[in-house]
């Protein structure tokens, strides 16, 4: 059912475009109700997940690699499952609304039920393999979204970034997933945990570590390789409000959270995760608030809810990892509905700049309600679920005394705080603008995502009980035991109340003090000025430069140099392969009285070789050529080939004509004055090696007994079958006919060609 | 023989390396002529015997040169003469159109400032 599920989301994407093409005005009502049926199915599920029942299913792809497509869906994949279908079909409706009258509408819906396929299939893969698989698809399917402007160079860079980034992290996942395979001899997640194999004190666990931390954090862009991602809100908001605020970032958190029972819990687990995550919670939190553009504004944010996730994972106390939970939820709701909000903004107004935004309230007063809404979430404060979320995230931080983390966490709430607060009151409530003064409100399309969104926010919250069975199986999961949790509104005043409304007090501080908290971190970056951006575009044009030096040294046009490396390579691996296999072998000789003949003919072969070397002139180039080829001719006589010796004989006669003919009217340089005498060794040296390599690949064979199956065979049957006595004519045009029949094909050709090549007069044809 | 081939080889592979297009064509030849005699020489040798099937016999007697490596030494021969005459025709054609036969010359596909 499950990959029913992501195969029909697939059909979906495949059809999206002529759909739209025949209904342009209904085709994402229809294409939400896709990833909609299966949000609802999934939550048919969740009772049963809920107690504690996971779902698996296998299908069979290449059991000759061991590579099946197995699918488990726990708690946390379920938890993924709800929120990739549940948002996705609102964003399906929403980017209906959003890209109206866009000519490549039905491409953009395409590509994003492409990736909500390939999310989903990442969420409930148990099989590594298939999860690297998925892993890919939706680095990929992100490309495309991310570059779905592609007329504009800044989309184009992005998502190229975006690409690269990720892609890189995708080959160390790759890595990561191969050596779990290996140390643990399973290959599904589900095995791996069962077999209670301890991977964290396997040999090769530092390395699996690296490979993964790297693939996590690239993918949801921890520092540091933050820098993708508030780059990719070049796309269009649907994608950034899917991309970047549900799935695709979480995708790496998905990741660590599932591995978190094999091979989290260590040392350096903890260390690398809590400063990553928590430096990224605090460098977001810290450019939200610098930021004054709508989207950016949220991306930064985002970034801040990955460094917290990551933390909280990192930190992997019970408590911890409830909070984990909480605030994975809690966040996908109210950063959706936030993003969706936003673009409806920029649609009704032309604009996403917090200074030129003002008085919407008058123009827009349904989205404001639901910007307002799922703000009121993120700045977490009661009823709303953001609240129970922040909460046991405090208790978490605060039974564990784990003082650092803790402040890490309220001052990054604090910026969420003050971050909710710039989104909402300025562009709202503040005094009307022009952009604001012919802004209107959205379509139905663009309003039902952050109404349903910011409604789950208020619903959860007042209604705890609702999300908690499968927060408490999501928790579970994370943990690989089970841990018992229980959500509240309420939890009477705790040392987390506290906090929470020191967080508030503190986000007003920084809300009301924006300006110069503001110069203040312009100061601070100042200070630790790393600029990612700039250092990515020197990286990438070290690669070009590097790769442009390269093939200009080996491919620089020059006949002569490209031959040298070939042979040069040639004979080093000839010639290293039988130094090292001992290919090398003299067997005895054994000259008999006919040998004398042979041995001559050798030595004149030798001798026209060495007479074409040296030739200074064309007529002793032809002569030296044809004594070589003359004594080739009768060796094969010699040695019982006389049909071979006849023809050779006829081709040496044709050749030395022709050459005759034509070297007549062509030009001819001396031996000696062809190269420089450096070359000159270099080639010498060259050619001796692989000369001396196929002598002595020809000894070794020589070595060897010949297996003379075949020629017996052709021997026994020429006459028998063939009716020919003579067996080497039996075998060309008879045994392999069809050889000789390519051969003569070849000779036509080439006839064809030569009398083409002498027709073509000077100027005639396609010169360059 | 197999010292033979070896220098042959060699030869043909310092021809090959040299800036002449003639020069490069008789190592086609010499090339060529050296795997032939490479293919006679593994499938051994033997004296003055051609592999055929007496009158009075149906199958092919013990003791005759082995049939199968001429048969391909023939293939290869005609081959061999086929890439050389276009090979011939090929080098007098640019001659004719460029005006040199020196292959560093010669860079109309790879032009000199743009590698």
């Amino acid at each position: 059912m499950i990959l029913t599920a992501i195969l029909v989301i697939i059909l979906a994407a495949a059809v999206a475009p002529t759909l739209h093409r025949v209904l342009p005005a209904l085709s994402h009502w229809l294409l939400a109700l896709v990833p909609l049926s299966a949000a609802c199915w999934f939550a048919t599920l969740v009772p049963g997940v809920a107690a504690g029942v996971p779902v698996l299913e296998t299908t069979r792809w290449a059991p000759s690699l061991g590579i099946a497509l197995s699918f488990r869906l726990d708690g946390l994949s379920l938890l993924f499952a709800l929120l990739i279908c549940g948002i996705g079909a609102f964003i399906t409706l929403y980017s209906g609304g959003y890209l109206r009258g866009h000519p490549r509408q039905g491409r953009f819906h395409l590509f994003i039920l492409a990736f909500m396929a390939a999310m989903l299939g990442l969420v409930t893969a148990d099989d590594l393999i298939s999860l690297f698989v998925f892993w890919e698809l939706t680095s990929i399917t992100s490309f495309m979204l991310i570059g779905f402007n592609h007329e504009d160079a800044r989309s184009r860079r992005s998502a190229i970034q975006a690409l690269l980034v990720t892609g890189g992290g995708g080959m160390a996942l790759l890595a990561a997933l191969v050596l779990m395979g290996m140390a643990s001899g399973h290959c599904t997640l589900s095995a791996i945990a069962a077999s209670g194999v301890d991977l964290r004190a396997h040999a090769l666990y530092p390395a699996m570590l690296v490979l993964l931390l790297l693939a996590a954090f690239t993918k949801s862009a921890q520092v540091p390789f933050h820098f993708w991602l508030p780059n990719a809100m070049d796309a269009p908001t649907p994608v950034s409000a899917y991309l970047h605020s549900a799935t695709m970032v979480k995708a790496g958190v998905y990741l660590l959270a599932r591995l978190n029972p094999t091979l989290g819990g260590t040392e350096p687990w903890f260390w690398a995760l809590t400063i990553a995550g928590g430096v990224t919670a605090l460098w977001g939190s810290a450019m939200a608030l610098r930021s004054t553009d709508l989207k950016k504004i949220l991306a930064y944010t985002t970034l801040m809810a990955l460094g917290v996730l990551v933390l909280l994972i990192g930190v992997g106390s019970d408590g911890a990892l409830k909070a984990f939970a909480g605030f994975l939820l809690a966040h996908s709701l109210y950063k959706g509905a936030l993003f969706m909000g936003a673009g409806s903004v920029d649609h009704g107004s032309g604009t996403r700049e917090v200074g030129d935004l003002g008085g919407l309230w008058r123009k827009m007063p349904v989205t404001g309600l639901f910007i307002a809404l799922a703000a009121l979430s993120m700045a977490g404060l009661p009823p709303f679920f953001g609240f129970v979320a922040k909460e046991i995230v405090y208790d978490s931080a605060f039974s564990n005394e784990r003082y650092l983390v803790l402040a890490v966490l309220l001052l990054a709430n604090s910026a969420m705080v003050a971050a909710a607060a710039t989104l909402f009151l300025k562009p709202f409530l503040g005094a009307p603008t022009r952009a604001a003064a012919h802004a209107h409100e959205g379509g139905l399309a663009l309003l039902a995502g952050p109404a349903a969104l910011a409604g789950l926010s208020l619903l959860f919250g007042l209604w705890t009980a609702l999300p908690q069975g499968l927060l408490a199986a999501t928790a579970d999961a994370v943990r690989g035991a089970p841990l018992g949790l229980e959500l509240h509104l309420w939890h009477g005043v705790t040392p987390a109340l506290g906090l929470s409304a020191l967080t508030l007090a503190l986000g007003a501080v920084l809300f009301l003090a924006l300006a110069p908290v503001k110069s203040l971190l312009a100061g601070v970056q100042k200070v630790t000025r790393i600029d990612h951006d700039r250092a990515w575009d020197c990286l990438l044009n070290l690669v070009e430069v590097l790769a442009r030096g390269v093939t200009g040294w080996l491919q620089n046009g020059i006949l002569t140099r490209y031959l040298t490396l070939t042979f040069a390579g040639m004979l080093a691996l000839l010639g290293s392969t039988l130094l090292l296999r001992g290919g090398m072998s003299w067997p005895g000789m054994t000259l008999s009285v006919g040998d004398g003949l042979g041995l001559a003919l050798a030595v004149l072969m030798l001798a026209g070789t060495l007479g074409a070397l040296r030739a200074g002139s064309r007529m002793a180039a032809i002569l030296s050529l044809s004594v070589n080829g003359l004594s080739v001719a009768l060796f094969f006589l010699l040695y019982g080939a006389p049909d071979v010796g006849i023809t050779q004989l006829m081709v040496e006669t044709l050749t030395a004509i022709i050459l005759v003919l034509v070297l007549a009217r062509l030009p001819f340089l001396p031996a000696g004055a062809d190269r420089p005498l450096p070359a000159k060794l270099l080639h010498a040296a060259l050619a001796i090696g692989l000369g001396a390599c196929v002598t002595a690949i020809m000894l070794s064979i020589l070595g060897q007994p010949l297996p003379l199956d075949l020629s017996q065979f052709f021997g026994d049957t020429s006459w028998l079958e063939a009716h020919g006595r003579n067996v080497v004519n039996v075998i060309l045009v008879d045994f392999r006919g069809f050889d000789t029949l390519g051969e003569i094909t070849v000779i036509a050709a080439a006839g064809l060609g030569v009398f083409a090549l002498m027709k073509a007069r000077k100027g005639q044809g396609n010169r360059p | 023989m197999s010292l033979a081939v070896g220098g042959m080889v060699a030869g043909a592979i310092y021809l090959f390396l040299s800036r002449q297009f003639l020069r490069i064509l008789f190592g086609v030849i010499l090339l060529s002529n050296a795997v032939n005699v490479a293919i006679l020489t593994v499938g051994r040798l033997t004296q003055g015997q051609p592999p055929l099937i007496a009158r009075n016999a149906e199958i092919m007697a013990q003791g005759v040169s082995n049939p199968l490596p001429q048969a391909l030494i023939l293939t290869a021969i005609v081959i061999g003469f086929g890439l050389l005459s276009f090979a011939l025709a090929l080098g007098w054609r640019a001659y004719q159109e460029m005006g040199t036969l020196d292959t560093s010359a010669m860079r109309v596909a790879e032009p000199e400032d743009r590698p």
